[in-house]
């Protein structure tokens, strides 16, 4: 048929455009690290070779149509050799303080929470139901769950009640779009405001000015033999808690889902075409109640993680502080995907633990420093470094013919 | 009984809207739109009645305590002592000043609304405005006060519009949907707010370093107290200019172009875009416009009685959020928008400060405010909820009356 048949033979996996952009954000990031301990490197000429490197990776891979990928290495690149430069300037102790291997650890505490709500918001989402009721989902499970753990003595029970509770409201949040079709934005910020009340009515109510009582029981840590007195690697990953493994291990599982089953095919179908899929004679009602209620679950875990986790049995009112909100950011930076989500959620709990750090070096630059995510979301909406595009029927009810 | 059209009937009839419109529409001309927003509030409030009888208080007492927190009592008490040492008159006072706050970010909600697009961002846009009243009201000690207000109200605005015209470019010129984006940019409000006003921040006081709080605003450019103590949190002229907001809302969008394009935009972009409407340029004015009354909102307050404002002020301050419930239970109207700024006004107030802590628990008050407004906002989002509940009554009169009958 035609004259211009391609060679049958495809180009190794290692040299196609996707894997050298992933290789160029790589070595941007690894521009950064070679100036921080453990390596502490103190010429300015490695991070300036190896970020050089990363750029010139990205800008390959971007003429040759990687455009996300192929931007997002040049962007780790520049932003890499900057960092990098900047540490290499910087005294060697203040580096040591800053960037201590329980650094990772932290990064992986505060992004667990995000990790939890960007997957749930995404798996909602997937199936066309926006979900901007996160943060209270994600309240919800905080309360109830260090509630549980308290009253039934177990962090198990914390965390089925943490479950029904973010399940419960998820509930509503379905109910509230999917039968009655209500603009689910609204429902979303009424779940908010009334996770909000409910909270803080019920830990008053039932706590009173008293906290919660020491020694709830709370979520174990996993002491992983082997790595937990190691250097470097102990501190980093030897001794996280359970919550945080199960999270990441999550991640893969939700991809798989998502991409790889029937299940997962339905979900999408949902999201994208609902007509389509109730053609085909999937019951789009079911799928959605089913995605919202799953992702109201997964905010919850998000929280209980807070208050019976890392939290160490602990509430305050409003404890989610907006986590929810960065979760919601995170899923649309990271482009409705599971390992975008997650890495996302990474960045995002980077910047996040950074920000506690960086007060040696100044207090006021540090607060500033937290309005990172939410500048990289607004610009990843805003299509400047290739576009967030939520599924096509997100948001839109579905009404059967 | 009429043959008058109803403000509501606002569609051209030969358009062919889905059956559901219709249903709707016909139950609003039917009760000129007040049975939604009525039965929401008495839902709302029987539902926070049933959890705080359910958690063994008395329902009855404590909306009482609250009634009379929010200085109610007072407009019953004739003839009026307009003394406010009378703490119901003091308290009233209070109220209206919340009001005046929550009528301009609950007009920010609104306003876009009727374009089409859900501002989530009134609490940024409130917290700019409150920023940058600050900074003029520190500076420019020696200008006399009308200049410094009207210069620091005008500047509040002006930020605010720009604040929120950031969200309506995106979505003008790159689609970005309005509600990710006015979500980032409180957020981002939020944080830059606590390091202007942190250690070290630009906008921190020059006397105290160890204190993370802005300056204090300079005597000349307080709003000048009408009703009450000026020291004791009086009641400023700024309720007027947000009455004044009210009347400005209702003129733009009923008695001018732009207000005839954005209701035209809202109802429908693509038939306004075919109408010659340029939807884009509608998008941003609607935002900036929007942003611009929560900019005055934090402008009033900052110049009104708060004249000082905090790292920790900033992390508390909710007020912006409370304008959604505002708008959706005000149905977006001016006269709506005003009547429940006052409803939730004396809510607010009447459910921290001005609570007797002995008759209920301020503490467990202020939660039971949330989540009256969290049920707001949900049952004003779900008006076939509220509508059926209405229709079931007369399901259930039938019944009533045969076992009366029966007994």
């Amino acid at each position: 048929m035609t004259n211009h048949a391609q060679p049958l033979q495809e180009t190794h996996w290692a040299f196609q455009p996707k894997a050298i952009a992933v290789a160029g954000s790589i070595l941007g990031l690894v521009a950064f690290w070679s100036a921080l301990p453990p390596f502490t490197v103190r010429s300015p000429l490695v991070p300036i070779l190896v970020g050089v490197l990363g750029i010139a990776a990205g800008l390959w891979a971007v003429t040759r149509g990687t455009r996300r990928l192929g931007w997002g290495a040049i962007a780790s690149g520049v932003i890499g050799l900057g960092l990098g430069l900047l540490a290499t300037r910087s005294s060697s102790g203040n580096l040591h303080v800053v960037f201590a291997a329980d650094l990772v650890a932290q990064v992986f505490v505060f992004a667990t929470p995000l990790t939890f709500g960007a997957l749930g918001g995404m798996v909602s989402e997937r199936s066309g139901v926006v979900n901007v009721g996160l943060e209270g989902m994600m309240l919800m499970g905080a309360f109830w769950g260090v509630y549980g753990a308290d009253k039934g003595g177990s962090w198990v029970v914390g965390i089925l009640a943490a479950l029904a509770a973010g399940g419960l409201f998820a509930l509503l949040h379905a109910y509230w779009s999917i039968h009655l079709r209500a603009n689910q934005i609204v429902s979303g910020m009424a779940i908010n405001f009334l996770a909000l009340g409910v909270t803080g009515y019920f830990f008053e109510q039932l706590y009173g000015n008293q906290n919660i009582p020491a020694g709830v029981s709370t979520v174990p840590n996993v002491a992983i033999p082997g790595i937990d007195h190691m250097a470097y690697l102990g501190p980093a990953i030897g001794d996280l808690n359970l919550l945080i493994w199960v999270g990441v291990a999550f991640v893969p599982l939700s991809y798989f889902i998502l991409f790889k089953t029937p299940i997962g095919l339905r979900l999408r179908a949902c999201g994208e075409h609902p007509r389509a899929a109730d053609t085909v004679g999937i019951n789009v009602y079911a799928v959605r109640y089913a995605a919202v209620v799953v992702s109201g679950m997964l905010a919850a875990l998000g929280g209980a993680f807070l208050s019976i986790g890392f939290g160490g049995g602990s509430f305050t009112e409003n404890m989610t502080e907006g986590r929810g909100f960065i979760a919601l950011a995170a899923m649309i930076f990271g482009n409705w995907r599971p390992f975008g989500a997650w890495g996302a959620a990474l960045l995002f709990g980077f910047s996040t633990a950074l920000a506690y750090r960086l007060p040696v070096y100044s207090s006021s630059a540090a607060t500033l420093f937290q309005v990172l995510p939410y500048v990289l979301t607004l610009i990843a909406v805003a299509g400047v470094i290739g576009r967030s595009v939520p599924p096509a029927a997100d948001g839109q009810p579905y009404v059967k013919q | 009984m009429s043959e008058q059209a109803t403000p509501t009937a606002n569609v051209p009839p030969e358009q062919e809207p889905s059956t559901d419109f219709v249903v709707r529409l016909g139950i609003a001309q039917r009760a000129g739109g007040l049975i939604v927003p009525v039965m929401t509030a008495v839902l709302a409030f029987l539902a926070g009645g049933i959890v705080v009888a359910a958690t063994g208080h008395n329902p009855l007492s404590a909306y009482r305590g609250i009634w009379d927190g929010a200085g109610f009592n007072w407009l019953f008490h004739i003839p009026w002592n307009t003394n406010t040492v009378n703490l119901d008159a003091f308290n009233l006072t209070q109220t209206l000043l919340t009001t005046t706050t929550l009528i301009l970010v609950g007009l920010a909600v609104a306003f876009p609304f009727r374009c089409g697009l859900f501002n989530i961002g009134g609490q940024g846009q409130y917290l700019v405005g409150l920023i940058v009243a600050n900074w003029v009201g520190v500076s420019f000690a020696s200008w006399p006060t009308l200049p410094h207000v009207l210069l620091g109200i005008g500047a509040a605005a002006l930020a605010g519009a720009a604040w929120a015209g950031i969200a309506g470019f995106l979505k003008a010129t790159t689609g970005a949907h309005e509600v990710i984006s006015t979500i980032m940019l409180n957020w981002i409000a939020i944080w830059g707010g606590q390091y202007l006003f942190g250690q070290g921040g630009p906008l921190q006081n020059t006397y105290n370093p160890a204190a993370p709080e802005s300056g204090t605003v300079v005597q000349s450019a307080h709003i000048p107290v009408f009703w009450g103590n000026p020291v004791l949190q009086g009641l400023d002229y700024g309720i007027f200019v947000a009455i004044a907001a009210l009347v400005v809302f209702w003129l733009i969008l009923n008695r001018t172009t732009l207000g005839y394009e954005v209701r035209a935009v809202g109802f429908n972009p693509e038939a306004a875009a075919y109408g010659g409407i340029n939807v884009r340029r509608k998008y941003i004015q609607a935002m900036a416009i929007s942003g611009a009354f929560a900019g005055l909102a934090g402008a009033l307050d900052m110049l009104g009685y708060l004249f000082q404002f905090g790292v920790l002020d900033v992390q508390a301050s909710q007020i912006g959020f409370l304008g959604i419930a505002v708008a959706l239970l005000g149905r977006n109207t001016a006269v709506g928008t005003g009547i429940a700024a006052f409803l939730f006004g004396g809510l607010l107030y009447g459910t921290t400060r001005g609570l007797n802590p002995s008759v209920f628990d301020p503490s467990l008050a202020g939660n039971l405010t949330s989540m009256i407004q969290g049920l707001i906002v949900l049952f004003v989002g779900a008006d076939v909820f509220v509508l059926y509940i209405w229709n079931s009554r007369r399901k259930l009169r039938p019944k009533r009356r045969a076992e009366a009958a029966a007994a």
